[in-house]
C-alpha cells in the first residue's frame, strides 16, 4: 500500500464519517467506482448505495447514502449526501416498517406511474438496501 | 390606596411570573446552544456544496438550465415565509411580517399575484387575515428538531411550481442569525436561482485545482442535478437560521422580562413597606391618643 487517503462522508445535518481508508469504492451514476491515493482529481454524483472502504488496519467498513455526489482528489475523498448511516447505526426496525409501509402504497398504486408510485418505489429501495446492509453486520 | 394584603398578592403574583419567565429564558438558551450545533454541523456541507456548484456553473456555461431562466413577464410569485410556530419572543415574528408584508404589498401594487408558502404558525395566521393566498404551511418545524427531508420535500413543490409556471419568482424570507442580540429579517431570491459566480471568488486556491476535474456525467448535467439541491440547501438554511434566531428572541425577550419583573418587584415592596409603617404609625397614635385621654 502505497498509503491512506482520507474519507469524508457529511451530510446537511451531521458528518458521519471522517477517517483514512486504504481504499474507497462508491456508487457513481455512471458505475462502481474505487479510490486509492493518489487518484486524478474527479468528480461525479452519487446514486443510492453503499461505499465501501477498507480503514487503517484492514477492515472493511460500510455506509449506506442516498443521492448524493463525490469528489476525489489525490490525497482525499469527499462524499455529500443527503443521507449517509454507517451500517452500525442502521435502525432494522424502521427499515422494516418502512419497507412494509412501501409494499402497500406499491400495491395501492400499481399501475400508475405517478409521482407517488416512483417515491414509493424509491423508498422500497431505499429500505431494501438498509436490510441487506444491516444483515452483513457482525452480531 | 391598596391595602398590604393586596400589595402581597400582587408581589406573589409577580414572582410567579418571574419564575416562569426565567426558566423560559434558560429552556431558550438552551435550545438555542442545540440550535447553533446544528448550524455548525451544516456548515461543512454547505460549503463544499458552493464551492462545487460555483465551479461546475463555470466551466459548464448555465445559460440553458430552467431553474436559472429569468422569465420576462412576472405576474406570480410565491414567497417562503418562515417564523416561528410559538410567541413570546419579543419582535421576532412581527419583524419577519412585516417585512414579508411590505415586500408583498410592493409586488402587489405591480399587478402580480402574490401566494404563500408558510414555515410556522404565526407567519401563517397572518397570511390567513390577510387576501394572500397559502399554497402550502409546514407546522412544528422551525424551533424544532427537523432533517434535510423537510426542505426537501418544499424545495420540490417549488421547482415543480416553478417549471409548471403557477410562479415565476420564488423567495423566501428568513430571520439571519447574526448573533445571540441580534437577528435581521432577510429576503432572498430562491427561484430563478441568482447567478452563482459571485460565492466562487472568494476562494481562489480552490479555483486552482478544481477545473482540472474529471467530470462524470459531463459538468453541465452535474450542474442541472445539483441547481434543485441548491435550492433545498437554502431552505434548510433559511430554517436553520430562523430557528436560531427564534430561540435568541425569546432568551432575550425573556431575560428583559425577568428584568422588568425585578423592577416591578421593587417598587412594589417599597409600597408595601411604605403601607406598613404608615399602619404601623397609625396605630402607635391610637395608643398614644388612648393612654393621653386615659391621663386626663
Amino acid at each position: 500500500m502505497a498509503g491512506n487517503i482520507k474519507l469524508e462522508v457529511v451530510t446537511p445535518e451531521k458528518s458521519v464519517v471522517s477517517e483514512e481508508a486504504q481504499i474507497v469504492m462508491a456508487p457513481g451514476t455512471m458505475g462502481e467506482f474505487g479510490v486509492l491515493v493518489g487518484h486524478t482529481p474527479f468528480f461525479t454524483t452519487l446514486k443510492m448505495g453503499i461505499i465501501k472502504y477498507k480503514d487503517v488496519k484492514g477492515e472493511e467498513r460500510c455506509v449506506f447514502v442516498t443521492e448524493g455526489f463525490a469528489e476525489a482528489l489525490p490525497d482525499k475523498v469527499t462524499v455529500l449526501a443527503e443521507t449517509a448511516e454507517r451500517r452500525r447505526d442502521i435502525d432494522i426496525e424502521r427499515a422494516k416498517a418502512a419497507l412494509k409501509r412501501a409494499e402497500e402504497r406499491l400495491a395501492k398504486e400499481s399501475g400508475k406511474q405517478d409521482m407517488d408510485f416512483m417515491r414509493a418505489k424509491v423508498a422500497l429501495d431505499r429500505a431494501l438496501h438498509r436490510i441487506q446492509l444491516a444483515a452483513t453486520r457482525r452480531q | 390606596m391598596a391595602t398590604l394584603k393586596d400589595v402581597q398578592i400582587k408581589i406573589g403574583a409577580v414572582k410567579k411570573t418571574k419564575q416562569i419567565t426565567k426558566a423560559m429564558n434558560m429552556v431558550a438558551a438552551s435550545r438555542l446552544r442545540g440550535a447553533q450545533t446544528s448550524m455548525t454541523g451544516f456548515r461543512p456541507y454547505a460549503s463544499k456544496f458552493a464551492e462545487v456548484l460555483g465551479s461546475l456553473a463555470e466551466r459548464g456555461g448555465s445559460g440553458a438550465a430552467p431553474l436559472l431562466a429569468i422569465r420576462e413577464k412576472i405576474s406570480k410569485i410565491n414567497i417562503v415565509l418562515c417564523t416561528s410556530d410559538r410567541g413570546l419572543c419579543g419582535g421576532f415574528n412581527a419583524n419577519l411580517i412585516g417585512k414579508a408584508e411590505s415586500f408583498a404589498k410592493e409586488k402587489a401594487a405591480s399587478d402580480i399575484k402574490v401566494s404563500f408558502t408558510n414555515y410556522g404558525k404565526k407567519g401563517r395566521d397572518w397570511v390567513r387575515k390577510s387576501d394572500y393566498e397559502i399554497e402550502s404551511e409546514y407546522i412544528g418545524v422551525v424551533g424544532g428538531k427537523f432533517g434535510f427531508n423537510v426542505s426537501v420535500n418544499a424545495g420540490r413543490k417549488l421547482i415543480d411550481g416553478f417549471l409548471n409556471g403557477e410562479y415565476d419568482e420564488v423567495y423566501v424570507v428568513y430571520s439571519e442569525f447574526v448573533s445571540a442580540a441580534r437577528q435581521i429579517p432577510v429576503i432572498k431570491q430562491l427561484l430563478p436561482i441568482p447567478p452563482l459566480e459571485i460565492i466562487e471568488k472568494s476562494e481562489d486556491e480552490t479555483k486552482q485545482y478544481l477545473p482540472e476535474h474529471i467530470c462524470e456525467p459531463s459538468p453541465a448535467e452535474l450542474l442541472n442535478e445539483m441547481l434543485p439541491k441548491n435550492v433545498y440547501v437554502q431552505i434548510y438554511s433559511a430554517l436553520l437560521e430562523t430557528s436560531t434566531s427564534e430561540h435568541a428572541a425569546r432568551m432575550a425577550a425573556m431575560n428583559n422580562a425577568t428584568k422588568a419583573c425585578n423592577d416591578i418587584i421593587e417598587s412594589l415592596t417599597l409600597a408595601y413597606n411604605k403601607a406598613r409603617q404608615s399602619a404601623i404609625t397609625s396605630d402607635l397614635m391610637d395608643i398614644v391618643g388612648g393612654a393621653e385621654a386615659l391621663k386626663g
